[in-house]
């Protein structure tokens, strides 16, 4: 029996235009930042309706008014302060109004974090929790500024709302990803990898590269071996290795809504050349790893079964949980300049007798 | 220029589509033709616009000299010539001589009362170029978008554009283009060593015929596709990647401004095993 060409090429050309068709396209006009010299190629590229529904998930809450000046210090009114103990009492007051706003549940407020019969008790939880995420914040603002306030502008640095953004736990988090359940072996051992996984954009490269980089000893971000060729004794570098690495620019690049032209010309991914955002980023990778070994995993101690990982791991943070898909979280609108408190402890005046020296050191870490 | 004895009879009058007899000569063995001119008078120009913007720049090593294409904040304007307005001319120029050669193609097709495959398949490749140069960056709303003029720049182009969507082998159109260029390169190879292999038989023996031929490749794979048809195969092919070429570029940008692994998601997302 011979068979028709027409036969053959009609359902072809159909499941070619459904292909074509199905996947979410996009369409001009959109818009491009330059990134490098003219022709280069280092160029951003946006979808200018994509961003407007990013807008209004990076705009600041309107300020408080200012706290009244000339209060006593909180410590000589309130028991049990250990971090805060440079705020004057309507300071103390007006930061912990904004905990409310940008982290507690709307129905639960100050109960969120407090013992209302007695503010001083630490018998919840998430006070225990927000206490260290005070430290982490002034610590970021006094020894991060090589990343948090790369810019130099005056306000440049974190809040609680750069993560939070109005929930008790922010959005973009992560636990270490155990995979799928599969048979152990060369038949099920996935090898970390092989899975369209939607922390690195969809690929089957490497699904957990925040384990493997972001944590307690992480390995080194490498792409490419030093010599052409495998040399006996020089550092080498496999393609697994790679892919991981590949992997975690995924998740930068996701985190940031940027590609890799943000960052590198890709003539060579190892080379330093080009836009500075790349030494920028090489110190927020070094601080998220700081972050998630000095203070998220430590918590894990304090936290309810129901906020840990499904290997019973504390929740950690990664790029995205300040970026949230903007270059500069919240587009770099400095909200710190509002809430001055978190950028470090200030001095305390001498006057007051109740506060030692110790206040202005780096705080101690406590779990 | 010596011409081969029965060549004179093919230089027909006619078949020009401007300008009548007034070019419908040859000089030596090639037709010159209105289209002749023009694509003489565009190449000039373009060349003696690159040879300027390579003595603007600051090399004349072969490898690094570029012109490149306006910063992206003259949008669709014209820039000054020193930054990206040489570009904007050597483009017109590029444009003009590949059209114009095209052209001419169409009218020796038309003396010769030949198909036009040949200027079909030529233009595929001019669609690839003005594509890259003209398509896209309208569509993107800025010539800077366009490749630069060098032979190495040109390539950290591509790398870069590759990477303004993470990984371009997830892009569909390049996978397609990629696959016809590799099996275009196939074809070629199988029917090249198959002609090669019939016409060069063991000494003292006859050249074979296509009856040969076609036995070979029925006793290999139990099909072959015929002396006409591997031809129309092989402009298949190559015609097929060049489109597919121009297709993954001009919806990287206009319609597509993610990483094109992403896209995939509407695979993931099949009713069948969601």
């Amino acid at each position: 029996m011979r068979t028709n060409l027409r036969d053959i090429l009609a359902p072809l050309a159909a499941l070619l235009a459904a292909v074509l068709l199905t996947g979410c396209w996009e369409r001009p006009p959109v818009t491009s930042v330059q990134n490098g010299y003219r022709g280069l190629g280092m160029v951003g590229v946006y979808n200018p309706r994509t961003l407007e529904t990013q807008m209004p998930g990076n705009a600041i809450p309107a300020a408080l008014p200012e706290a009244a000046p000339g209060a006593p210090l909180g410590t000589t009114v309130y028991k049990n302060i250990q971090v805060l103990k440079d705020l004057s009492l309507t300071e103390h007051v007006r930061l912990m109004t904004a905990f409310t706003l940008w982290v507690a549940p709307k129905d639960q407020g100050c109960a969120y974090c407090h013992d209302l019969a007695d503010f001083s008790l630490d018998t919840k939880y998430t006070k225990v929790v927000a206490r260290r995420m005070i430290q982490l914040t002034r610590d970021l603002n006094t020894n991060w500024k090589s990343h948090v306030a790369s810019s130099g502008a005056p306000g440049a640095g974190v809040t609680c709302h750069t993560c939070h953004r109005g929930q008790p736990v922010p959005a973009n988090i992560w636990f270490t990803d155990p995979g799928p359940k599969s048979v152990k072996g060369p038949a099920g051992g996935r090898n970390g990898q092989n899975l369209p996984a939607a922390a690195v954009g969809l690929t089957s490269m490497a699904y957990d590269p925040f384990t493997t980089f972001l944590t307690g000893k992480p390995e080194q971000i490498r792409v490419i071996a030093p010599t052409a060729l495998p040399v006996s004794g020089a550092s080498t570098r496999n393609i697994m290795q790679t892919e991981a690495t590949y992997s975690l620019m995924f998740h930068l690049s996701s985190a940031l809504g940027v590609n890799c032209t943000y960052c590198h010309n890709s003539r060579s991914f190892a080379s330093w050349e080009g836009p500075p955002q790349r030494a920028f980023a090489w110190y927020g990778i070094q601080m998220v790893r700081e972050i998630n070994t000095a203070y998220l995993e430590p918590l894990g101690k304090a936290l309810p079964a129901k906020r840990l990982g499904p290997t019973g791991d504390a929740p950690k943070a990664n790029c995205a949980t300040c970026h949230q898909g903007a270059f500069k979280p919240l587009y770099g609108v400095p909200q710190l300049l509002d809430y001055p408190e978190l950028a470090g402890p200030k001095a305390i005046p001498v006057t007051s007798a109740a506060v030692p020296d110790a206040a202005r050191k780096k705080p101690a870490a406590k779990s | 220029m010596s011409m081969l004895s029965f060549e004179r009879k093919y230089r027909v009058r006619g078949g020009t589509l401007v300008g009548g007899d007034l070019f419908d000569f040859w000089v030596g063995p090639f037709y010159v033709g209105f289209f002749g001119v023009t694509t003489i008078f565009f190449s000039f120009v373009g060349t003696a616009l690159i040879l300027w913007g390579a003595a603007l720049g600051p090399t004349w090593n072969i490898w690094q000299i570029s012109i490149a294409p306006p910063d992206l904040k003259y949008g669709l304007a014209m820039a000054p010539l020193k930054e990206g307005g040489l570009w904007q001319l050597i483009t017109i120029c590029a444009t003009g001589a590949f059209c114009s050669w095209a052209l001419r193609e169409v009218e020796i097709c038309r003396k010769l009362g030949i198909g036009l495959h040949v200027p079909f398949g030529f233009s595929v490749a001019i669609l690839a170029y003005v594509t890259l140069v003209i398509f896209r960056p309208l569509l993107m709303g800025a010539w800077g978008h366009g490749f630069p003029y060098g032979i190495m720049s040109h390539l950290d182009w591509v790398s870069n554009t590759g990477y303004q969507y993470l990984h371009f082998h997830y892009n569909p159109a390049h996978m397609l283009a990629i696959t016809f260029f590799f099996t275009t390169t196939m074809a070629l190879a199988l029917h090249g060593s198959l002609i090669l292999s019939s016409a060069n038989p063991k000494a003292g023996e006859p050249v074979k015929t296509s009856e040969h031929e076609n036995t070979f490749f029925r006793d290999v794979v139990g099909y072959s596709i015929g002396a006409l048809a591997i031809h129309r195969l092989g402009f298949f092919l190559a015609l097929s990647a060049a489109f597919w070429s121009a297709v993954c570029i001009v919806i990287s940008g206009p319609f597509w401004t993610k990483g094109w692994p992403e896209w995939w998601s509407w695979w993931l997302n099949l009713p069948v095993w969601r």
